[in-house]
């Protein structure tokens, strides 16, 4: 390794974040080299000069105070079994894999009357993918998506590309689900196509909740900001599950 | 979840992380009034939006609207000042070796080190905190702060050279090669 390969790796190396395999390289030439020697020890120093207590500010205690006033402080005294449930419920999501979180999510909270619509999901997903009938409008920019709704629905559905995120949007269909007419949008992964079908929520807001696989197609339903979303992919859980996270961390829908 | 629900859950994710969100405000808004302002709004967003976290990592979920909030602030409040256009044309910061014939030991006097990072363009500045001081991997920055990996980390190194060079400036005035 000489000094040109050697100098953009010193930087993940001191965070941390250089793969395995180039850090042993890295490490000798390091050694051999005084000037990316230097250069290292020098980060190392700017790393400790950055982390030092001094530079961290806290938060005053009036602002913390100011914040306390301005929300909501309902009669509190919580029934015991609420607060017992809410603890367990919290050892198990920080304890467990996510998926056993999301699995024993299913089960606590689904009810089972959710599974229809699952399977309607799943149902529309396999016509978009064997007709000729995916899209109606073909286009990668949410700018041109979003305005396509106009006029078909009477709402307004949250258009978002992920493209950095690597679900890039390849465009947008009206279908029909649980007798309305409702947003889709889809997504790929690869080879893989991801549908999103978005209409106003009936209920509060949920957390994404995983339903039983269908037919080897994974479903996910969460309500976020007067809207309800269905997912649906022959991607792994784990993979929708981040498509889920980026969609909602894109930009949150402002009120 | 209802009200009282929500409320019990915002106190136990996402208040222990006030420190966090105000240290970010506080090192992006420069100065105490406005950091608190930003802070708190942002605290407050987080409530209302509580329904969109996803129950994963509350500091960065709760960094994220401070950084959204702050963006916001900033072009109705400060309207003049001009972000940075970064690109590496503009903002070519030399090769960081200085030739010196051994390594600098730590700043210690924490006052030219704030200095020095004020100093900082604001889209160096934040992931110079989000890294060094909340220690969030190069991923989770890029989530957070909505940029490619590959920003964040030619951000990162060019943030340090930026750093360094001022440092050094500091501590060997004499020095200005």
């Amino acid at each position: 390794m000489n000094c040109q390969q050697a100098k953009p790796l010193i930087d993940p190396y001191a965070d941390g974040e250089l793969e395995a395999a180039a850090i042993l390289e890295l490490e000798q030439h390091l050694q051999s080299c005084s000037a990316c020697g230097i250069a290292w020890r020098n980060l190392r120093s700017l790393k400790k000069t950055l982390k030092q207590d001094a530079l961290y500010f806290t938060a005053p205690h009036e602002l913390r105070q100011r914040i306390k006033s301005e929300l909501p402080s309902p009669a509190r005294g919580v029934p015991p079994w609420r607060a017992w449930n809410w603890n367990w419920l919290t050892t198990v999501m920080t304890g467990a894999t996510a998926s056993l979180a999301l699995l024993l999510a299913v089960i606590l909270t689904r009810p089972s009357s959710e599974q229809p619509l699952a399977q309607e999901i799943v149902s529309s997903h396999v016509r978009s993918l064997m007709a000729s009938h995916m899209l109606d409008v073909v286009s990668t920019d949410q700018h041109t998506v979003k305005p396509w709704f106009n006029g078909k629905l009477d709402f307004s559905p949250p258009v978002k590309n992920l493209v950095e995120q690597e679900f890039p949007l390849i465009g947008g269909r009206l279908d029909y689900i649980g007798g309305h007419s409702v947003a889709a949008l889809i997504f790929q992964r690869h080879k893989h196509i991801i549908n999103l079908f978005i209409w106003p929520a009936k209920e509060n807001d949920s957390k994404p909740a995983a339903s039983a696989p269908l037919q080897g197609y994974h479903v996910i339903h969460w309500s976020d900001a007067g809207m309800t979303f269905w997912t649906v992919s022959d991607l792994n859980e784990k993979e929708l599950m981040e498509f889920v996270r980026d969609f909602a961390a894109a930009g949150p829908v402002k009120p | 979840m209802d009200e009282r629900e929500r409320l019990e859950l915002y106190e136990q994710k996402v208040l222990p992380h006030l420190d966090a969100a105000y240290n970010l405000a506080r090192w992006l808004a420069d100065n105490d009034h406005d950091a608190q302002d930003v802070a708190q709004e942002a605290s407050l967003r987080a409530f209302r939006f509580f329904g969109s976290f996803r129950g994963e990592n509350a500091r960065a979920w709760l960094l994220s609207i401070v950084r959204n909030t702050f963006y916001t602030w900033l072009r109705k409040n400060r309207p003049a000042e001009k972000l940075v256009e970064i690109d590496d044309e503009t903002l070519a910061v030399e090769d960081g070796s200085t030739g010196a014939e051994s390594a600098n030991a730590p700043f210690a006097d924490a006052e030219a080190v704030r200095h020095a990072i004020a100093g900082l363009p604001v889209e160096f500045r934040e992931i110079v905190i989000l890294r060094e001081m909340e220690g969030f991997s190069y991923k989770e920055i890029a989530d957070l702060a909505e940029v490619p990996i590959g920003t964040v980390m030619s951000r990162l190194a060019r943030a340090r050279k930026l750093l360094q060079k001022s440092l050094t400036r500091e501590f060997n005035p004499g020095d200005q090669r």
